[in-house]
This record gives structure tokens, C-alpha cells and sequence, in this order.
């Protein structure tokens, strides 16, 4: 028995294709987990990390939170958090968000600092009002690496969503705990497959919006 | 500016009391050695830099009484490197001050197409990346993009200084035509002193502290330089350097020496006879020059005989200076006036020039102490 056979015995199963715990349920569940998670973060790391960058003020005290909220297990977090708020989303949602805003705080600020000074400079001389130079020269100068930092968030988050199964939750997830707890490899490697596979498709969906988002005479440094 | 100061947060003095009345629509050069305090200076005039101290009036109006966008945007600003946005097209980038002021798209891009023709740029650019575009036409980009919303005031800080000494003489020469055309008050920054001779009709040196050395035109500041680090500024050949602005216009030009190739012996020898002249320079049939006819031998001979003739200087519109050079590079001694068309007006010798750069002198200094008397007077 060899994995690839444990894959295509999982794909192959008809049955798996429909109802609650079918892959087409699970794999829109995982979706959900992880876009609404990568929104929240990216609603709370992005304007700090351009407003931060912007200014230059606050790098060691952002520098430091992003380092605490790396040390912290977003499986222990998760069960910590289960243990006091009870069944819900939001202890599932807390571990994601926490594990997705340093990178992106992180590089949104490093991002905008490395932006070459020279254009701003003279969008400040040409009398640009400071939230355009942010919005209008600094954002689009450094959106390469900024997308950067939203995608491995991204991809931590889709690997990581898993968690959710753990409080009885769906996901892809679903798959791995319970083939587990039944000892049904099939299922577990099935489940890992996807969450493999919803990674690469991130990876694609970023590939993609750079190509759309950012401009060409930027792109060539991303 | 009236006794402008500026003292950084960390105590440097960048600038200390400077007063300067700087004349409209001409280029005022402000040039000093490395941290005098030059950048200082420019980047107070548009407030990207407070003044600790003393006031900054553009006619007549204080630029502390502005809004500070309002002010920038009533200025052109170029700096080294052009400062392009990476992420915006040649024309969006021109069109950027235009667009603040809440034009409309077609009418910015109209104008940036305008402005790309006068500053030298292809149309055909208009739709590329600054990273497609080499220093030099990148740097004229930036000299469109300060033009765009047609600022009465440019200031610019080394605008040229990223480029090769080529490129940077063309450049310079686009901006006088620029500045000629559209009667712009430009002030530049520059730490060298032959590009602020080359475009300043007044030149600000100014010395390490932040304090003004000398505020002159440029034959002033090289005929009477103010103080030894003035003088050591200015560095060498300043006497030579000087020439440029004696212009080559009165300059006893001889045409006896000239004769048309294929002349008679006799017509040779008469032109020998009449200029008392060593050398004869032989023109061809439109009487542009062929070279030297050296003592004794006839003109007429193949081009070989003869001697080269150099580089002729135009008359009239050339310098001294240019004259001179082309009569010390002749191996005549002589040098070659031509017209506007390249033909051959006259010779001159280097002994003639002498006695006209003297001449100059003189006037020169009959100029200068009559100023100075009247200085008194006043
Ligand atoms: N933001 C700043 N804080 C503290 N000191 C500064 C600051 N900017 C400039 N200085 C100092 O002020 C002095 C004048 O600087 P400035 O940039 O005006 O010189 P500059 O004449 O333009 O020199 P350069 O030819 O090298 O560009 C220097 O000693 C510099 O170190
Ligand atoms: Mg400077």
C-alpha cells in the first residue's frame, strides 16, 4: 500500500463527491475558514503596517509584537481558547488571524520603507498630500512585496485551518481527524492532498492578481 | 530670503543667515562644496525644510503664509535621479501635478505630450516605464514632469549629476533653450563649478557652515573672486575660463591671407605681398576652408600640400576663448573665421587675439571701477 494508491482510491470514490461530508462541502468550507481569516488579518495588518512604514515610527514595537505572536501554538491557542469561549467560531478564527497578521504586518512595513526615497521625495515636493503619497506612490511602489507577505499568510492559514475540525468544525480537516480516529488512512491522506492542493491554487490565485494588481514598471523587481 | 538660518534637531547649522535677492526669470546657481548646505537652502524655498530662523518671500509674499501644498505645487521640483514613479507611465508621471490641481484626464495628457516635444523627448515614449528609459532621458522626464502645470519658479537639485558629461551638456543646453523659451526663475543646485558658469546668470557660492561666499555673475566671480576659497572654488584656468564671456565679435579679422584654390601665381603673390602673412589659407569654390599654403609653395597643388587648418570658430558668435583655442590647436598659429554657413570670413593670429583679450581687460576694468564709483556715490 503506497500513498498514491491511498490517493486514488480516495478520488476515485464516487460517494465522496456528494453530501455534508463530501470533498466539494469541505473543500468550500476550508475556502470560507481561510478567506474570512485572511481578511480579518490582512483588515488588521495592512493598515498598520502602510501607516507604520509610512511614518517610520513604531518598527521596534511592531517588530516585537510580530515576534511574541509567532511564538505562540495556534493548536494550543485553539484549545485554550475553546476551554474558555466554549463552542464557535471565534476560537477558531482568533488562532488564524493571529498566525496571519505578523507576516503580513511584518512585510507591509518593511515593504514601505524600502521604498526609494527619491519618488517620494518628489511626490512631496510636487505638493502630494501625505495619504496620496502613501496610496498613490508608496502602496503601488511596494505592492510586489506586500502580496508577498498576504501570500505565505495565506498559504499558513490554509495549512493551518485544519485546526477547525479539532471543535467540530468542517473543513478539509474533517477528513484528517476523523480518518484518524477511524483509522482510515485513505481518508487522511485524501485530506491532506487537498489541503496541498488548496495551497498550490493560493499560490496561484496570488500569481494572478499580481499580474492584474501590480504595475509593470514595478513588476520586473518582484 | 532675508537672513535665513537653519538649525537641523541635532544642532548642525545647514544654513547660517543667508540673505539672497534672486532675480526673476533668469538661473540663479547656488554651488558650494559637498554639505554647505546648498540642498538646505532649495528645499526651504518650497518648505520641504523649515527655516529655523529669518523669512522667504516669493513675490513679495512669505511662503510661511501659504498652504504648503498650494505653495509645491506653484514650483517645479526636480532632483538627482529624477525621483520617476516606477509604477506610473512616462505621461502619467508628467501629467502628476496637472492631475492634483484637478485637470481633466485629456487635458493632462495633452499637456504631457506638449511637454514631452519640449524637452526632447519622442512621443513614442510616452507610454513606457521610467526602467525602460536611460538616465538622460529619464532626468529630462523629470524636467517635463516640473514644467507640467507651468510654474512660474523651477527649483532643481542636481539634476544632472547621475548622467556622463555628454548627456550633461546636452542637458544643459536643452534647459538655457527651455529657460530662453519660456522665461522660467530657476534655481539650481549644483556642486560643480564650470556647469554653474555654464547656466547661472548669477551664481550664489557658498561656503561649508552654510554662509554665502560670493553672489555674483559668472565673469564678475571669475575676474574678482571675492576670497581665497572662492578663488581656490574656481579652481584653475580661471583667466582661460574667463574668455568665454568676451565675445569674438571685434576681432580684426584679416582677408588678404585668403585666396580660392586654383589661383594664378600672380594672385598669390599679390596676396603675399599685401597681408605680409607667412601662410595663405586656401578656400575652395563656396570658399569654405582647405587648409594652409605654407610660405613659398604655390596653392593650387593637391589638397596634400597642404597644411590643416584645424578648427575654424564661428565669427561673431564664438568666444574669445573658442578663438583662442582654435588658434593655439592651428599649427599656423592662425586661426579660421567662418559664418554661420561655414565659409570663410577671415584669419586672425594669435598675437591679434592677445591684443583683443587685453583690450577686453581694460574695458573690463573701466566697467568695473565705474560700478564701483557709483556703489560709493550711492
Ligand atoms: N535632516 C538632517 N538632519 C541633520 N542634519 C542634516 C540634515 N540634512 C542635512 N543635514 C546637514 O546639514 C548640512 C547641509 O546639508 P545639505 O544637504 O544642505 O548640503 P548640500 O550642500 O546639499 O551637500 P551635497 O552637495 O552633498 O548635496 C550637512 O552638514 C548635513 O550633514
Ligand atoms: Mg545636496
Amino acid at each position: 500500500m503506497n500513498i498514491l494508491h491511498f490517493v486514488n482510491a480516495f478520488f476515485s470514490d464516487s460517494a465522496r463527491w456528494h453530501g455534508y461530508d463530501g470533498i466539494p462541502t469541505r473543500v468550500a468550507e476550508h475556502i470560507e475558514y481561510s478567506l474570512l481569516a485572511l481578511v480579518i488579518a490582512a483588515a488588521i495588518g495592512l493598515p498598520v503596517g502602510l501607516v507604520t512604514g509610512h511614518t517610520g515610527r513604531g518598527g521596534n514595537a511592531l517588530a516585537f509584537i510580530a515576534t511574541a505572536a509567532r511564538a505562540l501554538p495556534s493548536f494550543g491557542l485553539l484549545v485554550l481558547l475553546f476551554v474558555l469561549m466554549g463552542l464557535g467560531m471565534l476560537p477558531v478564527m482568533i488562532p488564524l488571524v493571529v498566525l496571519a497578521v505578523p507576516p503580513i504586518l511584518v512585510t507591509t512595513y518593511e515593504a514601505v520603507r524600502s521604498v526609494d526615497p527619491s519618488p517620494v521625495d518628489a511626490a512631496r515636493g510636487m505638493g502630494m498630500p501625505e495619504s496620496r503619497v502613501l496610496l498613490q506612490v508608496e502602496l503601488p511602489e511596494a505592492l510586489p512585496l506586500i502580496l508577498g507577505g498576504l501570500r505565505s499568510a495565506a498559504i499558513q492559514i490554509v495549512s493551518t485551518a485544519t485546526i477547525a475540525a479539532y471543535v467540530s468544525f468542517g473543513g478539509l480537516g474533517r477528513y484528517i481527524v476523523d480518518g484518524l480516529y477511524q483509522r482510515d488512512y485513505e481518508k487522511v491522506v485524501g485530506g491532506a492532498t487537498l489541503t496541498a492542493l488548496l495551497a498550490l491554487l493560493t499560490l496561484a490565485v496570488f500569481w494572478a492578481v499580481s499580474r492584474v494588481a501590480v504595475s509593470p514598471g514595478v513588476r520586473r523587481s518582484a | 530670503m532675508d537672513s535665513v538660518t537653519k538649525r537641523y534637531p541635532d544642532g548642525t547649522v545647514a544654513v547660517d543667515r543667508l540673505s539672497l535677492e534672486i532675480p526673476d526669470r533668469t538661473i540663479t546657481v547656488l554651488v558650494g562644496p559637498s554639505g554647505c548646505g546648498k540642498t538646505t537652502t532649495l528645499r526651504m524655498i518650497n518648505r520641504m525644510v523649515e527655516p529655523s530662523e529669518g523669512t522667504i518671500l516669493v513675490d513679495g509674499v512669505d511662503v510661511q503664509k501659504q498652504p504648503v501644498n498650494t505653495l509645491r505645487r506653484s514650483m517645479g521640483y526636480v532632483i538627482q535621479n529624477a525621483g520617476l514613479f516606477q509604477h506610473r507611465t512616462i505621461a502619467d508621471n508628467i501629467a502628476t501635478v496637472p492631475r492634483l490641481l484637478g485637470w481633466s484626464k485629456q487635458k493632462a495628457r495633452a499637456r504631457a505630450e506638449e511637454l514631452m516635444e519640449r524637452v526632447g523627448l519622442d512621443s513614442s515614449l510616452a507610454k513606457r516605464y521610467p526602467y525602460q528609459l536611460s538616465g538622460g532621458q529619464q532626468q529630462r522626464v523629470g524636467v517635463a514632469r516640473a514644467l507640467a502645470a507651468d510654474p512660474p519658479v523651477l527649483l532643481m537639485d542636481e539634476p544632472f549629476s547621475a548622467v556622463d558629461p555628454v548627456v550633461r551638456k546636452g542637458l544643459q543646453e536643452e534647459l538655457l533653450r527651455i529657460q530662453g523659451e519660456l522665461g522660467k526663475t530657476i534655481i539650481f543646485v549644483t556642486h560643480d563649478i564650470d556647469e554653474a558658469i555654464r547656466l547661472g546668470t548669477k551664481v550664489a557660492v557658498m561656503r561649508t557652515g552654510g554662509r554665502l561666499a560670493q553672489f555674483a555673475e559668472p565673469a564678475e566671480l571669475l575676474s574678482a573672486p571675492a576670497d581665497a576659497f572662492v578663488e581656490d572654488f574656481l579652481g584653475e584656468g580661471r583667466g582661460v575660463r574667463r574668455l568665454s564671456f568676451f565675445p569674438s565679435e571685434g576681432l580684426d579679422l584679416l582677408t588678404e591671407p585668403v585666396v580660392a584654390d586654383g589661383a594664378t601665381a600672380e594672385q598669390t603673390a599679390a596676396a603675399r605681398e599685401a597681408s605680409g602673412a607667412p601662410y595663405l589659407l586656401v578656400t575652395d569654390g563656396e570658399g569654405k576652408p582647405l587648409g594652409w599654403s605654407e610660405p613659398g609653395s604655390l596653392p593650387g597643388g593637391s589638397p596634400e600640400e597642404l597644411l590643416p587648418y584645424g578648427r575654424p570658430f564661428v565669427a561673431g558668435q564664438d568666444s574669445l576663448r573658442v578663438a583662442l583655442d582654435c588658434a593655439v590647436l592651428s599649427p599656423t598659429g592662425w586661426a579660421v573665421a567662418v559664418d554661420g554657413t561655414g565659409r570663410v570670413v577671415g584669419v586672425v593670429s594669435q598675437e591679434t587675439i592677445g591684443e583683443a583679450i587685453r583690450g577686453a581687460h581694460a574695458a573690463g576694468r573701466k566697467a568695473d571701477g565705474a560700478g564701483r564709483k557709483a556703489d560709493v556715490a550711492g
